[in-house]
């Protein structure tokens, strides 16, 4: 079955397309959470909480908007940042500045952790750091291209070239 | 077209991030089912960020999607439960109930409405009732009267005068009773025009040797008078009674050219 039918079955509540969704997705909504709440048992519980919200809200997923990666993203890092707000709130930490998703390697290395570090480092041989953060504002962040140019104090119409130019490296580096 | 300048714009990657506008998305999906070759570049650029989000990620557990079916199985529970047909069914009845309830408050207008009508009928009923209450009332009250003057005029008392048409008026007549220990005479009126406007019939006693007359009354409002008896006292030893027509109020003394009937009382 390909992805726009799996997709069709999953919203009319197919139980099965929803596993094979599940499969498919799972490693990569929890990396994402991951990534931002850093803390691995909670970002496995809210990887949790955002399938069952993908189950839920299934209906307004309409592919008009952009793929079904893209959507479960969104839901994915908005989750996170909410969980982050709050933890924050209830720590009364103000500064909710975050570090990128390559902070994980040092915290990861240090605790000797699940973190697939090697593929990691292999994926992201020949980036800059200024290609990361990049990366991490649109993907992991989901920063629009206004927001970013801001972050980076870049022109906005350089970020579309600059972020061309960085996946480009990721594929480079895995032959994609 | 050029498609390689399209994809290398960079618009592709951002298109898998989500942060293109609604319009740049449309465009991007148009030129994605038109283009095989820019779908495929989507699809390697999402591999790419698949890579990198899937290195990324602590690990699942082989049981995790259990976990996730067990909450979806408290929101939301699957099929033997007769969850999906629960719906429409319910829906059902809510729109019955609603048809229902509709079908109801037409009926009870509709009720309402000829109520309403029924009303106004009954209203119109309860007047025409008592306006014929009311003519009925009047017809005893008449009635009573009537009988009255029956008794008045059939008592032995009671002396009857005709009164002959004169040359003003030779077709007309009248006739008084007297009743003379009571002291009252009754005319009946009903042989005499109408008269015109502006006069009245003057009633007269007379003596006849010598002529003299003694004005008796008035018979006032003579169209209306429905029996054309009129009550009047008289005190007099009348020998013979008189009608003439005088300007209304009546005269002092009867203007003989407007005699209209005369009659000499009978021993």
């Amino acid at each position: 079955m390909d992805l726009d039918n799996l997709i069709k079955q999953f919203q009319k509540k197919d139980e099965k397309a929803f596993e094979t969704l599940y499969g498919m997705y799972a490693e990569n909504i929890c990396g994402v959470i991951y990534t931002i709440v850093k803390d691995q048992e909670r970002a496995q519980e809210l990887c949790q909480d955002v399938f069952v919200k993908i189950w839920d809200k299934s209906d307004t997923y309409n592919p008009s908007k952009g793929r079904f990666f893209t959507w479960i993203l969104n839901i994915a890092r908005n989750t996170a940042i909410d969980e982050l707000r709050s933890k924050a709130h209830k720590n009364n930490k103000k500064n909710l500045q975050l570090d990128s998703f390559v902070g994980i390697l040092k915290h990861d290395k240090d605790f000797n952790n699940k973190i697939d570090v090697i593929g990691l480092e292999s994926l992201l041989i020949g980036l800059k750091e200024k290609c990361i953060l990049l990366i991490d504002l649109l993907y992991f962040k989901g920063y629009t291209q206004k927001e970013a140019a801001e972050t980076l104090k870049k022109p906005i119409g350089t970020i579309k070239t600059r972020i061309r130019a960085c996946i480009s490296e990721i594929r480079k580096n895995r032959n994609l | 077209m050029d498609i390689k300048k399209y994809i290398a714009s960079g618009i592709l990657e951002l298109y898998v991030a989500g942060t293109l506008s609604v319009e740049e998305n449309l465009e991007v999906q148009h030129y994605a089912i038109k283009y095989p070759e820019i779908q495929k570049e989507i699809e390697t650029i999402e591999a790419a960020i698949l890579e990198l989000t899937s290195v990324v990620s602590p690990g699942l557990s082989n049981d995790s999607f259990k976990k996730v079916k067990s909450e979806l199985d408290d929101v939301i529970p699957f099929a033997p439960t007769p969850s999906p047909k629960r719906t429409p069914w319910i829906s059902y009845l809510g729109w019955a109930a609603s048809l229902i309830f509709a079908i109801g408050m037409l009926w009870m207008y509709l009720q309402n409405d000829k109520l309403e009508s029924e009303i106004k009928i009954t209203e119109q009923e309860i007047q025409t009732l008592e306006e014929q209450i009311i003519d009925g009332e009047q017809i005893l009250v008449e009635k009573g009267k009537t009988e009255k003057l029956l008794k008045e005029l059939r008592n032995k008392n009671v002396n009857v005068v005709a009164l002959a048409g004169q040359n003003v008026a030779p077709e007309s007549y009248a006739k008084v009773y007297w009743n003379k220990p009571e002291q009252k005479v009754y005319v009946d009126a009903q042989g005499l025009p109408k008269p015109p406007a502006g006069f009245t019939y003057q009633v007269w006693s007379l003596k006849l040797e010598p002529l003299a007359p003694t004005s008796i009354g008035l018979l006032d409002d003579f169209a209306n008078n429905e029996t054309s008896v009129f009550e009047l006292e008289n005190v007099n030893e009348s020998e013979a009674f008189g009608i003439t027509l005088e300007p209304e109020g009546g005269s002092e003394s009867p203007n003989l050219d407007q005699l209209y009937t005369l009659g000499a009382v009978g021993r």
